[in-house]
């Protein structure tokens, strides 16, 4: 039924699903700093489709979830530059870049 | 019909490229084919933008993602060196349960969203362009966040500068 029922919405909100889970997979398990922030780039990108999904196939009258995604992506760009930047200045303090190391919180 | 084909071939295939670039940025072992793939991933999620009539926001997204993120987390990647380039993107110990929680998520939303019947508010397509329903909304109803979201990029761009650079102290 759904494989052979024409693209709608539901096949992005899946799509946008299924990458937000990758992402959040790649949050979880990786060692590295850098790699997080790319899981975390990979859940915004899925947050920007589904707004995109929902604006074109719930309220085609307006452009508010493109509107939002643009507000979406400033939002990731600012925080892959501080993160970056973050994990530049933990880089030279510490020469890892592994969130394992990174225990100054620990009591 | 034929253009139903052409629409359902093109989503299938932006979404492989897309899960599938994902997926490979989420389980190779090595940072740098990581980084190379999240730039594919990104590109094919600027295709999946031109289906759903986003074509402002596609060109917006191989800018800024594809271009700049991208090759922002190159520079990352570069910046910090490591000794054996093959263990770079490692696992930590939580791999089970990252799988399991990942897995659970999908199963859950995927039941909630393929069962649930999403109904349009209003049937009738806008007429304008999209960057002009944008701009018009933009300018609009939403100029206040639009200012805040300029200074907080202002504000995040020099703060990044400063804690990678190093102030001086006067």
């Amino acid at each position: 039924m759904a494989l052979v029922a024409p693209v709608g919405l539901t096949h992005f909100l899946l799509l946008g699903t299924a990458l937000f889970c990758l992402g959040l997979y790649g949050v979880f398990v990786k060692r590295n700093a850098i790699a997080l922030l790319m899981g975390i780039e990979l859940m915004l990108n899925a947050v920007n489709i589904n707004l995109i999904a929902f604006n074109k196939f719930i309220a085609p009258a307006n452009f508010t979830g493109q509107v939002f995604s643009i507000f979406v992506i400033v939002v990731a760009a600012a925080e892959v530059a501080v993160g970056l930047a973050l994990v530049i200045s933990i880089y030279r303090d510490r020469a890892t870049t592994s969130v394992d190391d990174l225990d100054w919180l620990k009591w | 019909m034929v253009n139903e084909w052409i629409y359902a071939g093109a989503f299938y295939g932006f979404a492989s490229l897309t899960l599938l670039s994902a997926a490979g940025v989420v389980f190779l072992k090595d940072i740098v084919h990581s980084a190379l793939l999240l730039a594919a991933s990104f590109i094919g999620v600027a295709g999946l933008y031109v289906l759903l009539n986003a074509d402002f926001l596609a060109a917006v997204q191989v800018l800024v993602y594809g271009g700049a993120v991208a090759i922002l987390i190159a520079f990352g990647v570069m910046l910090t060196r490591r000794p054996n380039m093959k263990e770079t993107n490692a696992n930590n110990r939580w791999v089970v349960w990252g799988a399991f929680t990942a897995v659970l998520t999908f199963a859950v939303c995927g039941w909630a969203l393929a069962f649930t019947p999403f109904k349009p508010v209003d049937g009738t397509a806008a007429q304008v362009s999209a960057i002009d329903g944008i701009a018009t909304q933009l300018l609009g109803d939403f100029v206040v966040p639009f200012e805040a979201a300029a200074i907080l990029l202002t504000v995040a761009l020099v703060g990044a500068i400063i804690l990678a650079k190093g102030a001086k102290e006067a």
